[in-house]
Parts: structure tokens; sequence; C-alpha cells
């Protein structure tokens, strides 16, 4: 085992060069060959590498997708989104741990077959889903669970369990998977025809500060969620002091509920390339980097191939766009799994090989961003509008939208809707005529931007989706009428509580203290007091987290008891002052157990 | 009228937080004037011998006699005062919490490497440890919280005679910040 070891850590080392900054890349792939990143491995990796142990460890135990101790021949992340949950992710679950012997969190004894939860992979329209070595399964049900176990106690190769594929590039020889695309709605910005090559060739005819001027001109803001001006952060790249400057695109999609990034990721990368160089152009840079969240990895091979048929076409590489002495070509850097690097400054270190930690802002990516230099994050779907911008005007794409919200938006439908799917929308539609398009007229309530974003009922379907009424990033869950909403409000607290990087003290208790408080309520045991407690609390944790992440966790919480109150005070114990959930018998039963001894509890003095 | 009467207790603490309490130096003798003490290791009376006005606890809860202890203490005193970082988060003693209790009566018991005994206690007479440490407000109501470890001297002395007063305790910043 030893000498395995030595053998295969040295032979991953040596293919990344010992590059630093391809810790994540080294990682996965020892762990590929090895089943897991254990002590001995991780010692091997740190003093081959020339780095501390600790570095090592630090990303082995930072990363979902990392493990120290092995995951299985076959390991399933099963998803557990609120989505999930809506379609029987509950039996799914079961058949999996009856028929594979062990439970989740755990691998069987003859290590053949792990099962482990996982926070949301971009799959929503189309749950349960899983990932079994980074294949994706789709709609899963007790017999499909049935079959996929069969095959792996077979001994099938995983790929080969998927036997119907999706539509689209789902079905291209390099992505053969059983993902839909579900594209519901067109719209003239991402899905529009698209002549790969034409909007950087427009780019680079004018001058970089001229393509600055018509992001400017066209209004457009961050499609991520957080909506920055593009033009002006372009801009600040650009004018900021640097030896080199980079672009990087935030294909890191996690907020529970989106997976838009993906279907762009599928049917239109040459477009979003194609503005990762203009951006690149703009911002004088010459290399861009993807990075593609774990979940994706279905797709890398498809993108290397898309990325090696825009380099022979010189949209990408020397003299790129035909424009002489531009040049620029786009690597792509997977992740590990994890939420908290959609936030531009963790996804940077993890793009560098480190834990996925924000850093303190400022000094801001695009004055110190990858490796130090000068670099503008964007979002997938910011790439593709900053190419259709250069095609068709700042003006054009000025014209829809809102006056603070120009141009369209990918929004990604999920939850009790009869059309689940991708819906390219203005900015400014309300609610209530999304709920039309994807009929779920029903809905009780709509999650707009995710867990991060806004519960709100049907008194504010009459509201817009847009930067300065309804934000989203493009998750938007409908909530029918039957569902427990405290149950979805659970959901998404149990998701930040996974998911808070445990950098600040705010995020890491905080979010821990929500969730037991909500759980508190939801077990009949809250008060007046408890209310307000978590009220409170929501503040201190959204005004004292580091990062975005803990600045929005609370809004699951905040957001139902501003629009769905009576959802709580339903039940509290009215009048009373306190309540515990605190059992004493209950809590000396493992103490008693382990000393061998009855309990006895004596009553009160 | 009769004076104020003051109960205290140290659960799962260190005695740090009653040391604090002694830390009023010369006030000490002001305090015995303004009021009687009842329940507390200060004057080593064991039990309840009449109802309180005010209880001070030190440290939280880890186990069943730390259990029954406050629930007398909530039961005999009519305000009750969670004292320190113990009492208000579990502190120091609530670093096992994240480790199975099993696995923490073994280190203890049985594998460290100064015990020669084979058994973890089990006498009847002995308390029982509680699956974790338990901060006082999730057993009992608390009505009133006293930060730090220990709070300094003057923020307890402050705060007694705040209440005793009854008068709104003044903090300035520097009695609230950690840092």
């Amino acid at each position: 085992m030893g000498t395995n070891i030595t053998a295969v850590v040295t032979g991953v080392v040596d293919a990344y060069k010992k590059d630093r900054s391809r810790l994540l890349d080294i990682v996965r792939d020892v762990q590929a060959q090895l089943g897991c990143v254990n002590d001995e491995a991780a010692a091997q990796i740190a003093a081959s590498m020339n780095v501390s142990r600790v570095d090592v460890d630090g990303v082995v135990t930072f990363y979902h997708f990392f493990s120290k101790t092995p995951v299985g021949k076959y390991s399933v992340y099963l998803n557990n989104s609120v989505t999930a949950q809506m379609n029987g992710r509950a039996a799914v679950a079961k058949s999996f741990t009856d028929l594979a012997g062990c439970q989740f969190g755990q691998t069987t004894a003859d290590g053949l077959i792990g099962l482990f939860d996982t926070s949301c992979i971009g799959m929503n329209d189309q749950e349960p889903a899983a990932l079994i070595n980074g294949v994706v399964f789709t709609r899963l049900n007790a017999d499909k669970v049935k079959s996929i176990v069969g095959d792996m106690k077979a001994g099938k190769k995983v790929e080969d369990m998927v036997r119907d594929h999706g539509d689209g590039a789902n079905q291209s020889a390099l992505v053969k998977s059983m993902v839909n695309n579900n594209i519901q709605r067109k719209g003239p910005v991402i899905f529009a025809p698209f002549e790969s090559g034409k909007a950087l060739k427009a780019a680079v005819a004018k001058s970089p500060d001229d393509v600055i001027e018509e992001l400017k001109v066209s209004n457009i803001r961050g499609r991520g969620g957080a909506g920055f001006p593009t033009g002006m952060k372009w801009e600040f790249c650009r004018k900021a002091q640097g030896a080199k400057h980079y672009v990087v695109c935030n294909a890191d999609e996690g907020e529970p509920g989106t997976f838009k990034d993906r279907v762009i990721l599928t049917e239109a990368p040459a477009l979003l390339f194609e503005g990762m160089a203009i951006g690149g152009y703009a911002v004088g840079a010459s290399e861009g980097v993807l990075y593609l969240r774990a979940e994706y990895m279905y797709l890398r091979k498809y993108l290397e191939d898309v990325l090696d048929g825009l380099r022979k076409k010189s949209v990408l590489g020397a003299n790129a766009g035909g424009k002489s002495g531009f040049n620029f070509d786009i690597k792509i850097q997977m992740g590990a799994g994890a939420y908290i690097c959609g936030e531009e400054s963790a996804l940077i270190e993890s793009a560098e090989g480190k834990r996925g930690e924000p850093r303190n802002r400022p000094p801001f990516p695009v004055q110190n961003g990858y490796m130090g230099y000068p670099t503008t994050v964007n979002n997938v779907e910011t790439y593709c509008a900053a190419a259709r911008i250069v095609l068709e005007g700042g003006k054009w794409f000025k014209s829809m939208g809102t006056a603070q919200s120009a141009g369209t938006k990918l929004v990604s439908v999920s939850g009790d809707c009869r059309k689940p799917g991708v819906y390219e929308i203005e900015f400014g539609t309300t609610v209530q005529t999304l709920l039309e398009l994807v009929d779920g007229r029903t809905a009780r309530a709509v999650q707009v931007g995710g867990p991060s974003g806004t519960c709100v009922g049907k008194k504010d379907f009459g509201r817009r989706i847009c930067y300065d009424d309804l934000a989203t990033g493009g998750s938007i869950i409908i909530i029918g009428p039957n569902r427990d909403l405290l149950e979805v409000v659970h959901n998404f607290m149990e998701f930040f509580v996974e998911e808070s990087c445990g950098w600040c003290a705010p995020c890491r208790a905080g979010n821990q203290l929500l969730l037991h408080k909500l759980e508190k309520i939801m077990h009949g045991h809250g008060t007046e007091g408890d209310l307000k407690e978590l009220e409170s609390w929501c503040k201190i944790v959204k005004s004292m987290s580091r990062c975005g992440l803990g600045q929005t966790s609370p809004n699951p919480i905040a957001t139902t008891l501003q629009n769905f109150r009576e959802v709580y005070e339903a039940k509290i114990r009215k009048g009373a002052d306190y309540d515990t959930e605190f059992d004493l018998l209950a809590s000396v039963q493992e103490s008693c157990r382990v000393a061998g001894r009855i309990p006895n509890i004596h009553e009160e003095h | 009228m009769s004076k104020p009467i003051v109960a205290t207790a140290s659960l799962a603490g260190c005695f740090g937080c009653h040391m604090s309490i002694l830390d009023i130096d010369e006030r000490i003798l002001t305090l015995i004037d303004l009021v009687e003490f009842n329940k507390s290791p200060i004057d080593d009376i064991k039990k309840f011998t009449k109802m309180c006005d005010i209880g001070i606890i030190e440290g939280g809860c880890c186990n069943s006699e730390n259990v029954e202890n406050l629930r007398a203490f909530r039961k005999n005193c009519k305000i009750l005062i969670s004292c320190g970082e113990c009492a208000i988060m579990g502190g120091l003693p609530a670093m096992r919490n994240g480790i199975p209790v099993k696995e923490c009566l073994e280190e203890a018991y049985l594998k460290s490497p100064t015990v020669d005994d084979t058994i973890i206690p089990n006498d009847d007479e002995l308390p029982m440890i509680l699956d974790r440490v338990y901060p006082l407000h999730e057993i009992v109501k608390i009505d009133y919280y006293l930060p730090g470890c220990p709070p300094r001297a003057d923020l307890i002395w402050e705060a007694l005679v705040a209440l005793l007063n009854n008068k709104p305790l003044s903090l300035p910043y520097e009695v609230v910040k950690f840092d």
C-alpha cells in the first residue's frame, strides 16, 4: 500500500509539475486513484510539492468531494435540495440505503458503494438527482435505484449505466448525459442564433475603451445576482496596475435552484467563451479561467473540445479574433464542491489551489485578484450578454428591461409547477406573469433568488423580478399550496450550516443557532420570545458576517418571518414566556449505557 | 425592610466567576450591608432556606446534578443571572460537545495514561453525564446575562447595584468590547 501511494502521488504531482496552484487537481487525481486522500497520501503530497501538510489537509477537508476516508468504488452523492425533497427524495434515499446496505455518510463494508448527501447539483428541474463518480443521474425513483445498485454490484462502468440521453448537446459524443436542457423560453440575448467568431471580430474592430463604453451604455449589471455594473468593473480592472490581467468566469452556480449556467454551458459555450475573449480584450488580459463547479465535471471534455475548436478557428490563441497582437486563451479549472466558491474572492482562492475562503476586501479582485493580478470575475450569463451587446449595441440591450435592470435574465424555475426549466425573461417581469408562464398558478409562495433571496407570498406576486425589487441570480423555486413552509426554510438553513466556510463566527455559529431555534419552534416548543430572538439574531448574522454568504443566509427565516409570520405564530406556545426542549432522562441515556448503570433521576429540591 | 437575598452557585465552571465576585475588593463589605446571602459557596449554605431575590450562576450544565441544582435555583430565585462564558455558551467544557460521550468517558477513565482503573465509574450516587454541555438558558428561563471569562468584577458589581436600585445598567463600549 505504502509504495502504491508513493507511486500514485509521485505520478500525479509530476504530471502537474509540482504547481502549487493545481493542488485541487492533484488531490482530485490522487483520490480518483486511491479512493481517498488519507494522512499518508496527504503527507506525501505535501512533501513532494514542498508545501506544508496543513495546506494539503486544509484543501482535502474543505471541499465536499474530497475525503480522508474511502468514498467507495462507486460514490453516490444524492442531492438534498428542497426540490429533490418535493419530488420524493426520501423514498429514493431509502432505496439506496436498503439495497446498498449502508447509511448515508458511510461506505459499504466491502468498500464498493459510498452514499453521501450533497448540496444542490444544478438539476432542480429533474429531481431527485445524484452524481455517481461524477456522472449525473436524474429523475430517480425506487425502480431506477434498484437497477443502478444492481449495476454497481455487477461491477458495471458508471458511464454504461446511463441508458437514455437528454436533449440537444447532452447527446453529443463527449457528453452523453441523461440531463435535459428544459429550455422553455428563448429570448434575444442568450439563446438567439449566434455565429461563432462574429462578436469578437466586432469587438477587436473597436478600441478596448470603446468596448467598455458600449457596455456602460447598455447598463448591464452582473448576472450572478449582486448586480455590480459590468462596464465599471471592466474599467476598474483595465485601469488597475499589474504586469498581467486576468479574466475569470464564475461557473460555480451553487445557489440551490439555479441551473441556467448548466444550460448555457451545454448549448451556448461558444458564446460564453467569446464573451470571455471580449472581456480579455477590454481589460488587457491574455488568459482566461473558467472556474467550473465539480458538479458539472460531466461537461468538461465537451467544453475542452469547444475550446479546441475555437483555437482552430483563431477565435482563441495568438492574434485572437484576427486582431494582431491580441493573444488570448482560456483554461478550465475545476472546483471540488463548495457553495462559498461562488463568492468571487473565494473562487479566486480556490482557483489558486487553496481552501475557498473569502478574502478581505479591499483590495478588490479588480486590483488584486487571480495570482495577485488585476482580475475581472463575471458570471457565465454576463459574458454571454456582453458578447451579444457588442454585436447588437448597448442601446438595443438597454431598450429591454427596466431603467435600473437592463436586458433579459435567464431564470431557472423548479418546484411545484408544470413546466420547470430555463426561461429567458425581460427584467421587470412580475412574479405573477412568470407563474402563468411556468404553469404554477396554485403557488403558495415563491422563493426568488434561491435560499439567499426572498420568499414572497400571494400579496407580493405583483412584484417585479429585477435588481431594484426582487433580485435573483436565476433561482426561482415554486412552493405549492400543500407544502410545509417551515420544512422548506429548514432545508435552506441546513444548507447554509453545511456550506458556511467557518471563517467568521457570526456565520459559523450564527447559522447553527438559527437552525436550532427554528427546530425548537417546529417541535412546538417555541414562544413569542423565541420569535423575537430569531428576528434579532437574523440581523446580527446579516450585519456581522464577513462575506455574502452570512450576509444573506438568514434570509429564509427573515423573509418568511416577514411574509408568512402566521406560519410561525401557529407553531408557538401563546402566552408562555419560556419553554425548553431539554429532556433530562433522554440526555443521560448514552452516558448511563456506556457506564452500565440505570438512570436515576431525582425529583427537584 | 429586609435586605434582598442573593444565592450563587458554580455548576460546570471553574469558580473563576466567583473569584471575580470576590475581586470587588473592599466593596464586599458594602455588599454584605446591602444584601443577605443564602445558598452559596461564599457562606457555605448548602440548601435553600428561603425564597431569594437574585440567583447568580456560573458554569453550564454537564451532568444531572447541575440540572437539578439549576432547576432548584430557578424555583427559589425571583431573578436568575447567567454569569460568564460557560453559563451563557457552555464555555470550555462544551469543547467535548463534538465528541461522542462514549469516547470522552473512555478517554478519561480507561485510556488515559494516568489511570489504571478498568471501569467507567457507575455508582448510583454519582451524577450522570449529559449527552452534551448545555448553556443554562436551554434548560431554564434566564433573566439576565453577564458575559466575560470571567465577567469583570466591576461589571458584576455594577450589575448587582443596578438591580438592587432598580436602575438600568450603564454599558459603555469598554465594557462590551471583547478584542
